[in-house]
């Protein structure tokens, strides 16, 4: 085995607060070796970012200090480097990219002069040698046509090509240690299969190492070779990538996986880690996660668990290949003497299973499900939202952004309906001119037979009670200053519902918080005093305040952790179980789909390109945009290899939509003829429809099988 | 019996005042608007600022309650005649300064005049020289032997007794502070002493000792001595200085107060709305900005003055007249400055008009008022603060420049703008007089500083992007 590359021991780092000292990061060990991709996992404010920005020696000064431990690069400590040889590393030697690829790049820079800068810094590059390196560069991390995209600005480049200059700028270097924090989570899920895809050729053909920081479950089963997880500053379990997915050992990481919505546990709730992730401010005196554990015992509360192995040996606590974890529990399972606390521990998680196994019938999801009434809700036809671009002096019309191009769905009463797409398909919008908050230019909105779009004054605000919005970031959906009660109070007091005096209301709202799973004495606090899963709990509190018979949620748990996740969207089911509602249910994210929706309608630049049930979409999708973007979303299941389809360049404009189907630019089943006309809707069966060439084509041959059969 | 007298810029003022009071109130009601004044109080910088200002503010409140005094009943008539003359309560307070009024200039502390003088002695024939003061060190017999002496004797005690009332609030506060914690008077002190408090007592305890020293010096030495000396009529140039206090409060508050309404109604319906309003209220803002400021105010003055001419019997005294101009020039700053905030509330509101918060609102078919009232209006009273604290000093600055070009407030009100402008001729003559203006550079120089690192400590607590992790 060879030498790590990095190294990093007992490393602590804190900030100063004005509530005094706070550990961020509390005693983390990691080995990093050449050649190998490692993975920190963990939800937002457990650490593994400033874990990162200490390595790279890039706190916020002067309130971030590393106060103990190592940081080793080939043996040497870079924590006691000067400043100016520390430059030298920073890109040379670790290179790091960020989340956000819109504001890693300095807008007023070309793309070259952004990467010439690290070339002439690191590899004393010039001239026409920089040049040729810049290009090769672009070359490299797949950008087409390099020299001419080389004089681009950075907001010519679309997302994704954002992502791979900073990739190549970190690459300019020459780097032994790439850090990678978050690289895909601003993308869509086509676009992080491409990016995740070269990060893993670059990765094999220049030996680099990759550390890589995310909180996506599936990026980690992709990508990773050794996987450390972190929880409140700590790591909690360390294993290679097969015995992690395997048999994780820490509660927490289980849980994790249980936590995770797909179609399998469709009939059930998800498995919950009950509270919060913990502030930094917290103080513990034991395990760290024992607070939201259920394999807790007295143990945990007092004492912290040591670093182990699970197998018991003693061996060199930092061996990657040896699966490691903090747990009081695996310590009791190792022990032969603690076996009847084994037996007791391990009781609790059968227990707890079982439990979940018993509450499955009583749930009646299923029941429900097949409750869905024929009634129709809402009924949406040839929805149109065409945005004017104006231009020039006079502000003439010279184009439109057809954000919306003619939509059709229907939902029923009690069904949810899931509406999926990338960004910039359009979905948003048109969940925001179902709701009246944009004009539709065309179309019709027929909700319970009254014709929405023309629908004006008083008229419209009765209606408006019927249906509501849930969004998705739960930080700017609530004005920051108005206590819950009256951010709740809002739409009772427009819309006259939930009584008429101002007791009565208070009632109503007391019913409202314990309905969503919060205590009543929450009213008469901010919302910034909340966390993100129970700000949108206050969300959702509000949206039922006016007892609306439809929600449109927009992406609600696309900015919550994946514990917290899992509560809400066990909240959302109970909800629809409990009080009949029906979802539009607006999301990027096909696991939420699996779990929760009971019709999908995928959608491409404005348009509805396959619709059936869940089951038919998911698991027998039609259209080769459906069929990439379910090969695009990274899965947890190793062990099955899939087709993988990978998409080529981006969502394009809106503005200028291609000719014939919108899809076949990037499609890997085009045609000719797809570039003449839009497709027509083929049926596959009752409920499934898709709107592509391949079919239209097929549809006779079928349709002579079927005579023939 | 006095007859008060109401001048139109009192009023305003009293209503600014109870508009602050209940804005006070209002603000201890809700934690989400304490936090931040919290957390100004808790800087060095913002308390100690506070304190100067409030010292400002409290001697421009006491020279805004005017009346008018009855003159003494000669000729036994039943029906009292008013002098024309009207009074504030801080003229009362310091009539010996505002009575005691020499001939002409006199230096800083100076027992003789700055000119020399001919004089008649008393045993007869004439003599050059200068002439000694009817009041500045009119007690010493011989001016220049005794009145170094007599200078140091006086400051020393008016130290003394500084030092004494110091130590009485000092007490007084920390038995208050200890009276709420339920600890001992002694031990809060310590506390105190060790900065050990959430508010920083020490440093404003230290603030206001300076200001009780300079109090009690300054009333000490001016019992004797002219502390400023005297500008050309003889009038004493501490007096000057101290009522042109609240001409400059005036000016800074009141026209922020008049700019206000423009600003936040125009700047939010123009982000709100959209469209042709948008439109309108982007066409007038430039067009106002376009046209000089200066020229603008010279005009609208030149206008008045015609007006009050052509007007005078609407005018009793003197004082309504100056007042009157004082106001107007209030009113046509205001109207000249609401520009710049409400293009930066414009701003605001197109960016929050977007947030989820005020869609969710529409969506439960909130009327347009109520938005705008409940959600708008709210998040962007932070900016809404941080400019009118920061116009604030500018605009006194302002006055003064106004002033020396000469449409600035009315020639018979004191004013550091027109000190300044008397001082152009001053310094120009030999020997140079320097005190007027060197007065009213530091009030004016002590005022805008505290005002600007207030704002600071203010915009520190409320700009969102500055706002510490919590």
């Amino acid at each position: 085995m060879n030498d790590p590359l990095l190294s990093v021991r007992g490393l602590q780092t804190c900030f100063a607060t004005t509530k005094g000292l706070v550990r961020a990061v509390d005693g983390v060990s990691f080995d990093v070796r050449r050649g190998e991709t490692f993975a920190l996992l963990g939800e937002s404010g457990c650490g593994k970012s400033i874990t990162a920005l200490s390595i790279m020696r890039l706190l916020p000064q002067p309130v971030g200090q590393i106060t103990a431990g190592q940081i080793l690069l080939n043996g040497e400590n870079l924590l006691t480097l000067p400043e100016v040889d520390m430059r030298a590393v920073r890109g040379g030697r670790i290179a790091m990219i960020f989340q956000e690829p819109m504001t890693s790049l300095n807008p007023v820079l070309t793309v070259h002069e952004q990467i010439a800068e690290s070339l002439a810094r690191h590899k004393g590059l010039k001239g026409s040698a920089a040049d040729n390196r810049v290009h090769e560069l672009l070359d490299a991390v797949g950008i087409p046509a390099p020299k001419a995209r080389a004089k681009e600005y950075p907001h010519q480049l679309s997302g994704g090509m954002k992502q791979r200059v900073m990739i190549a700028i970190a690459l300019a270097g020459e780097p032994d240690l790439l850090i990678a924090d978050e690289p895909t989570t601003a993308l869509d899920v086509t676009i992080q299969a491409q990016v995740l895809e070269l990060l893993e050729q670059l990765q094999r053909d220049m030996g680099m190492a990759l550390l890589m920081i995310t909180h996506d479950l599936g990026v980690v089963a992709e990508m990773a070779d050794h996987i450390a997880v972190m929880y409140g500053g700590q790591v909690v379990e360390q294993a290679c990538r097969d015995d992690f997915f395997a048999s994780p050992a820490h509660p927490y990481s289980r849980k994790l996986f249980q936590s995770l919505p797909d179609m399998k546990k469709r009939d059930q709730p998800l498995a919950v880690i009950p509270g919060n992730v913990p502030s930094p401010h917290t103080r513990f005196d034991g395990c760290r996660f024992a607070p939201r554990c259920d394999a807790v015992w007295p143990l945990c509360r007092t004492e912290p668990p040591q670093w182990q192995s699970v197998n018991g040996d003693p061996e060199d606590h930092h061996n990657n290949n040896v699966h490691h974890v903090r747990c009081h529990l695996a310590a009791a399972e190792n022990s032969a003497k603690q076996a009847a606390l084994e037996s007791k521990a391990g009781e609790n998680i059968d227990s707890k299973t079982d439990i979940d196994a018993v509450t499955r019938p009583d749930d009646g999801t299923i029941a429900n499900s097949d409750n869905t009434s024929d009634v129709t809700l809402l009924a949406v036809d040839e929805l149109k939202v065409h945005f004017p671009i104006r231009k020039g002096l006079l502000k003439r019309t010279a184009g439109h952004v057809h954000a919306v191009d003619g939509v059709n769905l229907t939902i029923h009463r009690g069904q949810t309906v899931a509406l999926v797409g990338e960004s910039g398909c359009g979905k948003t919008t048109a969940g925001k001119a179902i709701l009246q908050l944009t004009k539709a230019t065309a179309g019709s909105i027929c909700f319970e037979g009254d014709e929405l779009t023309q629908l004006k004054g008083e008229a419209l605000r009765r209606r408006r009670r019927d249906f509501q919005i849930i969004f998705q970031d739960p930080y700017s959906s609530m004005n920051p200053r108005m206590v819950v009660a009256n951010i709740i109070e809002e739409g009772m007091q427009a819309l006259r519902v939930g009584g008429n005096n101002s007791t009565e209301r208070q009632a109503r709202i007391d019913q409202l918080l314990q309905q969503v799973g919060l205590p009543t004495d929450s009213k008469y606090r901010y919302p910034h005093e909340f966390s993100g899963g129970q700000r949108q709990r206050i969300c959702i509190a509000r949206a039922l305040a006016v007892e609306p018979k439809l929600i449109i949620c927009d992406e609600p748990t696309s900015a919550l952790d994946v514990s917290v996740q899992a509560q809400i969207l066990n909240l959302l089911k109970s909800l629809q179980n409990r009080l009949g509602l029906s979802y539009l249910f607006i999301t990027h994210n096909l696991s939420v789909v699996a779990y929760l929706a009971d019709e999908v309608l995928v959608m491409y630049l404005g348009r509805i390109v396959e619709r059936g049930t869940t089951d038919e979409v998911l698991n027998s999708a039609k259209h080769p945009y459906t069929q990439a973007l379910l090969s695009a979303v990274p899965t947890i299941d190793t062990t099955s290899k899939k087709e993988i389809v990978r998409l080529e360049g981006d969502l394009p404009s809106p503005i200028d939509p291609p000719t014939g189907c919108h899809f076949h630019p990037r499609c890997p089943h085009s045609q000719p003829v797809c570039r003449e006309r839009y497709p027509a809707a083929v049926q596959h069966s009752d409920s499934h429809q898709s709107l592509c060439h391949l079919f239209t084509n097929e549809k006779d041959d079928s349709e002579e099988c079927h005579s023939e059969t | 019996m006095i007859k008060p007298e109401l001048l139109l810029t009192d009023l305003l003022i009293y209503l600014l005042v109870a508009g602050i009071i209940y804005f006070i109130i209002y603000t201890r009601r809700h934690e989400h608007l304490r936090r931040p004044w919290r957390q100004v109080m808790s800087t060095r910088t913002g308390a100690v600022t506070l304190v100067i200002l409030l010292t400002y503010v409290t001697i421009g409140l006491l020279d805004s309650i005017h009346f008018q005094l009855p003159l003494e009943n000669q000729n036994n008539q039943h029906e009292t005649h008013y002098s024309a003359e009207v009074l504030s309560v801080f003229d009362i307070i310091v009539t010996p300064l505002r009575e005691r009024v020499e001939k002409t200039y006199s230096a800083p502390l100076a027992a003789h005049a700055y000119a020399k003088e001919t004089i008649e002695l008393p045993q007869g024939g004439q003599q050059r020289t200068y002439p000694r003061l009817l009041y500045g060190g009119a007690h010493l017999d011989d001016p220049a032997t005794e009145r170094i002496t007599d200078i140091v004797a006086t400051t020393l005690r008016a130290l003394a007794v500084a030092l004494l009332l110091w130590s009485i609030i000092i007490y007084v506060t920390a038995w208050w502070l200890s009276h709420g914690q339920q600890t001992s008077a002694a031990a809060m002190l310590q506390r105190i002493l060790n900065n050990e408090c959430a508010t920083p007592w020490r440093a404003i305890l230290v603030c206001i000792g300076v200001i009780v020293a300079i109090l009690c010096l300054l009333t000490a030495l001016s019992a004797k001595y002219h502390v400023f000396g005297t500008d050309k009529v003889g009038e004493d140039v501490l007096y000057q200085t101290l009522k042109s206090v609240r001409t400059g409060l005036v000016i800074g508050a009141l026209t922020t107060l008049i700019m206000l309404p423009f600003a936040i109604l125009l700047g939010i319906m123009a982000g709100y709305f959209r469209g042709w309003i948008d439109d309108v209220i982007q066409y007038l803002y430039t067009t106002l900005n376009s046209i000089p400021g200066v020229l603008l105010i010279a005009a609208s003055i030149l206008m008045l003055q015609v007006y009050m001419a052509n007007n005078a019997e609407q005018f009793e005294t003197v004082t309504d007249r100056a007042d009157m101009r004082l106001l107007f020039l209030c009113i046509i700053l205001g109207i000249t400055s609401w520009t710049g905030l409400c293009r930066i509330l414009r701003g605001e509101t197109l960016k929050l008009r977007e947030t989820d918060y005020i869609q969710a609102a529409r969506a439960f078919g909130v009327r347009h008022l109520t938005i705008i009232t409940r959600h708008i209006l709210p998040n962007v009273m932070h900016i809404v603060l941080i400019a009118v604290v920061l116009d604030f000093s500018g605009l006194v600055l302002a006055e003064a420049v106004l002033s020396y070009v000469g449409v600035g407030v009315d020639p018979t009100m004191q004013s550091w703008g027109n000190m300044i402008n008397a001082a152009r001729l001053e310094m120009a003559r030999e020997p140079m007089v320097w005190w007027s203006l060197l007065a009213a550079f530091v009030m004016m120089f002590i005022l805008v500083l505290s005002a600007n690192l207030f704002s600071d400590a203010v915009r520190d607590a409320f700009d969102p992007r500055l706002r510490k992790m919590d």
